[in-house]
């Protein structure tokens, strides 16, 4: 068994990272600029963030690879870099990371529905995944997260390219939303079903990310954690973002979120860490107030 | 006052029994239906259903039986749509449910769109949709153009990163009196509010109205950038539209 999935499974508690795109855009990249092409024009920032984060308290990084898929890419002109892209990726938070931290290769949505619902094939979407998963590989990640999938059959194509082309372990994280009759992901799955379906297909570490703010994140861990045994990590939004004149605010202090995540560890997860509007100054505030 | 009872198609019954909750608007659901004809019923009865092969012949037959197409698209194809976007609202069906009604309700529009445009019947409303400049996102965009689409409007989709001008320029070409924006960063969010300024700057603000959606938009930041209306989803989308039509048409 990986070194990983050795600590998760022996129930330790690991504090994974914060936000990435919201890191980058502090440090060069423009709205609605590609995140990844930074991994070849600013090697130096993307190492810098992923130092930033293990010297915070991470015991984990993600790598910069979120949109790596030749779906996302190639918006950007860059669909022939996908192995490039990502193994540099992976590679840079290598670099940094100390002897115990681990590297986890991000994979997000690739952005394009499946047939019926919108233009991609399964083998196609099946094949890009498989792409970004053979470049994070050869960086050298210890791991995947397949995060912010919104609909299940996506996130099994993506956790069967890992299976098929590695043996190494993956984390699964699915975005959910709240409507009148609960949480739902955007396709109609409720988090317990989730659960069991993510186990169904393979996933070693299952939980949520994104799309709620962090009192709406503990239902979801609980409705998980009835439905599965498997390990759960969330990765929360620092709230809900709030126009303050012309700058986006999250709202949710590192304080309030480290205070708010105790909630979330006892409904059931076990690896907790930051998503969007979070940074190296919200770990820094979950590691005190857990790891001490 | 027409009765659940009353309505000839049985698939409407169950539906309307199961998933409408509220006792108003099941009543004002019930008389929807109960005054319109069986194949009209049947059609949307088929739409709810998701039933497009079912959707396109109902429509062809009905065409041939000499009904005229604009009962057809009132009584059979958005009557059935109605009760599509209560589901949806209330979490009996979501989004892959929700395209599978819109695709029979393109399957009956192929009908009725060229006997409307024949006769001179204008659509519904012109809308330009995009998603704003630096935004590549576009899955919600084109979920809400499918559902406008499939109510009758006229869409023009601008795509992805597209700039104040483009909006400008194909509000002027295709004379649209409204412009649906999206982003799904919160980094792109303020070139909605920007693109409503380039409108003001330009003099035009008046002559359209403008609704704004997307996963970190809210009704706060709407209102704060001068829109005129959010929607938080394709369903609301379209009631939106034709709400905002509505209110330009009775302006002018």
């Amino acid at each position: 068994m990986s070194k990983f999935l050795d600590r998760v499974k022996g129930g330790e508690f690991l504090v994974s990272d914060g936000a990435t795109g919201t890191y980058l855009q502090e440090h060069g990249l423009p709205p609605g600029g590609c995140p990844e092409e930074f991994n070849w024009s600013h090697p130096n920032v993307v190492q810098g963030m992923a130092a930033e984060y293990f010297a915070a308290g991470s015991d984990l990084v993600l790598t910069n690879s979120f949109g790596g898929s030749r779906y996302r890419l190639k918006e950007y002109g860059l669909g022939d870099r996908v192995v490039e892209l990502n193994r540099l990726a992976a590679d840079h938070a290598r670099t940094v990371a100390p002897v115990e931290g681990f590297v986890l290769g991000s994979i997000g949505p690739t952005g394009v529905l499946l047939e019926p619902n919108g233009p991609a094939t399964e083998e196609e979407m099946f094949s890009a995944f498989c792409e970004q998963v053979k470049g994070l590989s050869e960086g050298g990640v210890d791991g995947f997260c397949i995060e912010t999938m919104f609909d299940l059959v996506e996130m099994t194509l993506a956790i069967r390219a890992v299976r098929d082309r590695t043996s190494l372990p993956v984390v699964a994280t699915m975005v959910f939303d709240k409507g009148p009759k609960g949480y739902f992901t955007m396709m109609g799955l409720r988090p317990g079903r989730v659960a069991e379906e993510l186990a169904e297909v393979g996933a070693d570490v299952i939980g949520s990310n994104c799309g709620l703010a962090i009192g709406h994140m503990v239902e979801i861990v609980t409705a998980m954690r009835a439905a599965s045994t498997l390990p759960i990590l969330t990765h929360v939004n620092a709230g809900i973002p709030e126009i303050k004149k012309t700058a986006i605010v999250y709202p949710d202090s590192p304080e309030f979120m480290a205070e708010e995540m105790v909630n979330i560890i006892e409904a059931g997860a076990t690896i907790v860490g930051g998503c969007c509007g979070t940074s190296p100054e919200y770990i820094r505030a979950f590691a005190r107030r857990f790891k001490s | 006052m027409a009765e659940l009872a009353d309505l000839k198609n049985k698939f409407l019954r169950e539906e309307l029994g199961e998933y409408v909750e509220e006792d108003a608007e099941r009543q004002r659901m019930v008389d929807l239906y109960a005054e319109t004809k069986l194949s009209m019923q049947n059609i949307a009865a088929a739409i709810i259903d998701g039933r497009h092969h079912d959707v396109d012949r109902l429509t062809r037959e009905a065409i041939d039986d000499d009904v005229q197409a604009l009962e057809v698209m009132d009584d059979g194809l958005i009557a059935g749509m109605a009760l599509v976007g209560i589901k949806f609202r209330d979490n009996f069906i979501f989004v892959p449910e929700v395209l599978a009604c819109a695709r029979a309700m393109k399957a009956g529009m192929a009908h009725i769109e060229p006997i409307l445009s024949a006769s001179g019947i204008d659509p519904i409303g012109t809308v330009i949709m995009g998603t704003v400049k630096g935004d590549l996102h576009d899955i919600g965009k084109n979920l809400c153009i499918m559902m406008l689409r499939g109510s009758g409007f006229k869409v023009v989709d601008l795509g992805v990163d597209t700039s104040p001008d483009d909006f400008l320029e194909a509000v002027e070409e295709h004379g649209a009196s409204l412009v649906g924006m999206s982003a799904l960063l919160t980094t792109t969010m303020p070139n909605m509010g920007r693109t409503i300024e380039a409108f003001i700057d330009a003099d035009l603000r008046d002559d359209v109205k403008v609704m704004v959606g997307g996963a970190p938009v809210t009704p706060e930041f709407a209102d704060d950038m001068g829109a005129d209306a959010y929607g938080a989803d394709a369903v609301e989308c379209v009631e939106i539209a034709k709400r905002l039509t509505e209110e330009s048409a009775s302006a002018h």
